[in-house]
């Protein structure tokens, strides 16, 4: 299963305790997470689905190249890291 | 006659209640702390909200029913999935506008219980019939062919900035857009027809200079008593319209100097109003860095440059549109600066208090009772 971290500067705001969830993409990763945590979706993805323009996804080390779409595959044991960008503050 | 009660004070660091204890205002709360809150309102079941611009993780809405010790989170009026095949271009830019809540701009209730509407960059325009709880977006603007005159101002997309719900019939709803014009719906806002004849744009070559939907209306001001008459303060002078914006008409001798971004007018006279002047566009601060408010008691023909309790030095404060604010009794006025300055006036503008000359730069204020 994937791992699924958020930044503190958001458990701020909402609830986001990290997760363990058998997913293939990251789309998918996020769409199960917020079936248990709804109210985290607004505040990582705008009206349109994509990642806000001042949130940063990594994905195993990487950042998401999908930030639209989210397609972006996992493995098994992913870890996928949501932060805020330095930007934007 | 009524008397004034608490101040709500959006700044970019969160929220302040601002109450009056006998002649002293003071601060009395401070909320949300650490976040923008661009938009405040009170309604007159005394419920509060207040928007936030989040930068990293977007715009949200936040609902207080106990005077603002504690607010819950409330849905963010939100846009529809984009079509693949719909081209939505900035026509100065030719940036796409994005369909996402970029700000909440404006936020007005009405006399019916639970109807609110809300603003928005990119210029959207939503309705609430239940206090909040929902969001619909008016597509009848938002799919107007005319939207795609709409350009951005101060900020790079089109926004709705005011909206004025008629105290006569709350179907007759005008907005104020930058820079896009007056609009005003007859039904609801199930249709929309641009308006504002007279408005003059003396950024636009000379032939364009009128074209109604591109003005830069920076606020909508509109006589509770008398709702026909509303005043604008626009980018480059300030207008007037007696026939509920129909046709406008331009005030030319206003002191210090036309330009500014707030405009309120008492609510039984429609003839009296209230503006914060700055040095024209490109400069933006006081004129000589002397703070004034300017009022005018006959429709524009003269105006009283107020100065008792405000700095005359090295002020350099600037007063966003929605940052001057009338209480419902005509008498006391207030408002905040980017300089995170606030004063009050209880003499309709003839001396201010300052209340704080340390909050962080206010974005808006509104008087709630």
């Amino acid at each position: 299963m994937a791992s699924l971290h958020f930044t503190q500067n958001l458990a701020r705001h909402t609830a986001c305790p990290t997760a363990a969830i058998a997913a293939g993409t990251v789309a998918e990763l996020l769409e199960r997470y917020f079936e248990s945590w709804p109210g985290v979706r607004d505040y990582v993805l705008d009206n349109q689905g994509e990642v806000r323009h001042h949130v940063k996804v990594l994905v195993d080390g990487r950042n998401l190249r999908d930030r639209c779409k989210l397609t972006d595959h996992l493995q098994p044991n992913s870890e996928v890291y949501v932060f805020q960008a330095l930007s934007g503050g | 006659m009524t008397v004034a009660g608490n101040l709500l004070v959006g700044t970019r660091k969160g929220v302040f209640v601002v109450g009056r204890h006998g002649r002293e205002w003071r601060i009395d709360r401070a909320e949300l702390l650490g976040d923008p809150v661009t938009m405040v309102l009170g309604e007159r079941d005394g419920t509060l909200h207040a928007a936030q611009d989040m930068g990293h993780f977007g715009v949200k809405l936040k609902r207080s029913r106990d005077g603002g010790a504690t607010w819950e989170e409330r849905p963010v009026p939100a846009f529809p999935p984009k079509p693949e095949d719909v081209v939505d271009l900035d026509p100065m830019r030719g940036t796409p506008i994005p369909w996402d809540t970029k700000r909440v701009w404006a936020f007005e209730g009405s006399q019916r219980d639970g109807e609110l509407w809300c603003g928005t960059i990119p210029g959207g325009l939503f309705h609430s019939r239940d206090g909040g709880d929902s969001w619909q977006l008016v597509e009848s603007l938002w799919k107007h062919p005319d939207r795609k005159f709409w350009v951005g101002g101060g900020a790079d997309y089109p926004g709705i900035h005011s909206v004025l719900v008629d105290p006569r019939d709350p179907d007759v709803v005008r907005i104020g857009v930058s820079c896009g014009g007056l609009w005003m719906s007859r039904d609801g806002g199930a249709s929309w027809n641009c308006y504002g004849q007279g408005l003059r744009a003396d950024y636009a070559p000379p032939d364009q200079a009128y074209e109604r939907r591109g003005q830069d209306a920076h606020r909508l001001a509109q006589c509770a008593a008398k709702p026909d008459h509303i005043w604008i303060q626009h980018h480059n002078g300030i207008f007037r319209s007696t026939d509920g914006g129909l046709t406008c008409t331009e005030i030319k001798n206003a002191q210090p100097s036309v330009f500014g971004f707030p405009v309120v007018v008492d609510p039984e006279d429609p003839l009296t109003a209230w503006f914060v002047p700055g040095r024209k566009d490109q400069w933006r601060y006081p004129v000589d860095g002397a703070l004034v408010v300017s009022r005018t008691r006959d429709g524009g023909e003269s105006f009283d440059v107020l100065r008792k309790g405000l700095p005359q030095q090295h002020a350099y404060d600037l007063v966003y549109r929605h940052g001057l604010d009338i209480d419902a009794d005509g008498a006391t006025l207030a408002f905040g600066s980017t300089t995170g300055n606030l004063f009050v006036s209880e003499d309709e503008g003839d001396s201010w208090q300052n209340v704080s000359h340390y909050l962080p730069p206010i974005y808006c204020l509104r008087f709630v009772n």
